[in-house]
């Protein structure tokens, strides 16, 4: 058998289904940072940071926002169990606006007191958020 | 023998309860298929996280985590789940009785995180110790919800004042089987050598960043699916048990009310006929 050239993608998230398909290149942001994924990678588990997805399908390609969660990585599949994961047209762009407005102050103006993670979480959500909406 | 008055009364209050009962049913049969539907999309998200935590146990077990040590505090953190409103047969009842009937616990040492109004007012009256949480989350469970719920839990059993952390609720089988179900979320326990087969077929699966580290981030991860799956499952238990106990209330007054009919017509033949003995009588003694 001639060796596949796509891998099977699949993208769970809590309440459904997100996307299933073969695509050939799958990109996106972990802890350790940017990462593509081709078909006969090695076994691997990573865990997600908020970024952009891209999946190159053999015909065109999709993006997404994709905040959390973790992927488990093996020779022919890709599973993304995602918290929170966006197509372009499910975003509110005023509210991302918005959101990194709130998380920039948050980080200017520190107190003890901030949470730093969870407002640079926001921060990257947001971020992810509007560039993908470019 | 009660009056033809009196039954026929008892009759038409019977049949509005009925019919009351009916309307119930056919909302929580309604209210069924969705929170159904709801339970079998996340199943699989489930399942996914279950089988990804446990292949990734079963290769660290050895490690000195501090999610899988019990902390040393004796105090148990129960999050029960239970619902809003009542008339669901034995559904609530059944979850309550798996914390306040286990023998191993005392009541003083366990804390619990009430989710919906009928376990709250249970433990109330047999004096637990109660953090009320927001009552709306079982009414439609989302995800978030979940998240703020594990995050506090976390933290209470990262400042010690938990040592071990339980979820009681309603596993959802199919429409007519639903079983109380204690599961135990803190410290994680897992089967160390269940999938040694599986494990052999594929190769050694690697983690970025660390086992330590990447476990750090899991298993909230998967203390919330755990919490946001019982949720789901148990809207869908509530409506199940709720849809059987309005079934039978419904067959019941059909049973009440057939044979109050019958006693109705005996009645009415008994007056009738006692009437007739009276004019005969009557005629007789004139003629």
């Amino acid at each position: 058998m001639a060796e596949k050239n796509t891998l099977l993608l699949r993208i769970i998230t809590p309440d459904r289904l997100f996307y299933e398909g073969q695509a050939e290149m799958v990109e996106f942001n972990t802890t350790e940072g940017e990462i593509g994924v081709l078909p006969g990678h090695i076994p691997l588990t990573v865990i997600l940071k908020p970024g952009i997805l891209s999946i190159y399908e053999p015909e065109e390609e999709k993006r997404a926002a994709l905040h959390a969660g973790f992927a488990e990585i093996l020779q022919d599949r890709v599973t993304i169990l995602a918290e929170i994961v966006e197509w372009p047209y499910e975003i509110d762009q005023e509210r991302a606006n918005a959101a990194k407005e709130r998380a920039e102050e948050r980080l200017r103006s520190r107190t003890p007191e901030t949470d730093i993670a969870r407002a640079e979480t926001a921060l990257l959500r947001a971020v992810a958020r509007i560039e993908l909406l470019k | 023998m009660a009056s033809m008055r009196d039954i026929k009364r008892r009759r038409s209050s019977i049949q509005g309860t009925q019919q009351i009962t009916k309307a119930m049913k056919l909302v929580s049969t309604v209210k069924l298929q969705r929170a159904r539907a709801n339970a079998e999309r996340s199943k699989e998200y489930f399942t996914c996280m279950y089988d990804t935590v446990n292949s990734i146990l079963s290769r660290v077990g050895h490690l000195e985590h501090k999610y899988l040590v019990p902390g040393t505090s004796r105090k148990k953190a129960v999050v029960v789940i239970t619902s809003n409103r009542g008339l669901a047969g034995g559904y609530n009842s059944n979850v309550v009785k798996l914390v306040t009937r286990n023998p191993q616990w005392n009541r003083e040492d366990v804390v619990v995180y009430t989710l919906g109004n009928k376990g709250r007012e249970a433990f109330a009256r047999y004096g637990y110790q109660i953090k009320p949480c927001e009552n709306d989350i079982v009414e439609s469970p989302v995800y978030a919800d979940a998240m703020a719920l594990s995050r506090e839990l976390l933290q209470s059993f990262a400042a010690g004042e938990v040592g071990e952390i339980y979820l009681a609720y309603t596993a959802f089988k199919n429409t007519v089987s639903h079983v109380p179900t204690l599961l135990k979320l803190l410290p994680v326990e897992y089967a160390p050598q269940a999938d040694e087969k599986s494990g052999k077929a594929e190769a050694v699966m690697d983690f970025e960043p660390e086992d330590s580290e990447a476990l750090d981030l899991i298993l909230p991860k998967y203390m919330t699916s755990l919490i946001y799956g019982a949720l789901v499952e148990s809207v869908a238990s509530e409506n199940g048990a709720r849809m059987q106990a309005m079934d039978s209330a419904t067959s019941n007054a059909e049973e009440m009310i057939n044979d109050l009919a019958l006693k109705y017509n005996r009645a009415r033949q008994g007056s009738i006929t006692q009437e007739l003995t009276e004019i005969i009588a009557g005629a007789e003694a004139l003629g």
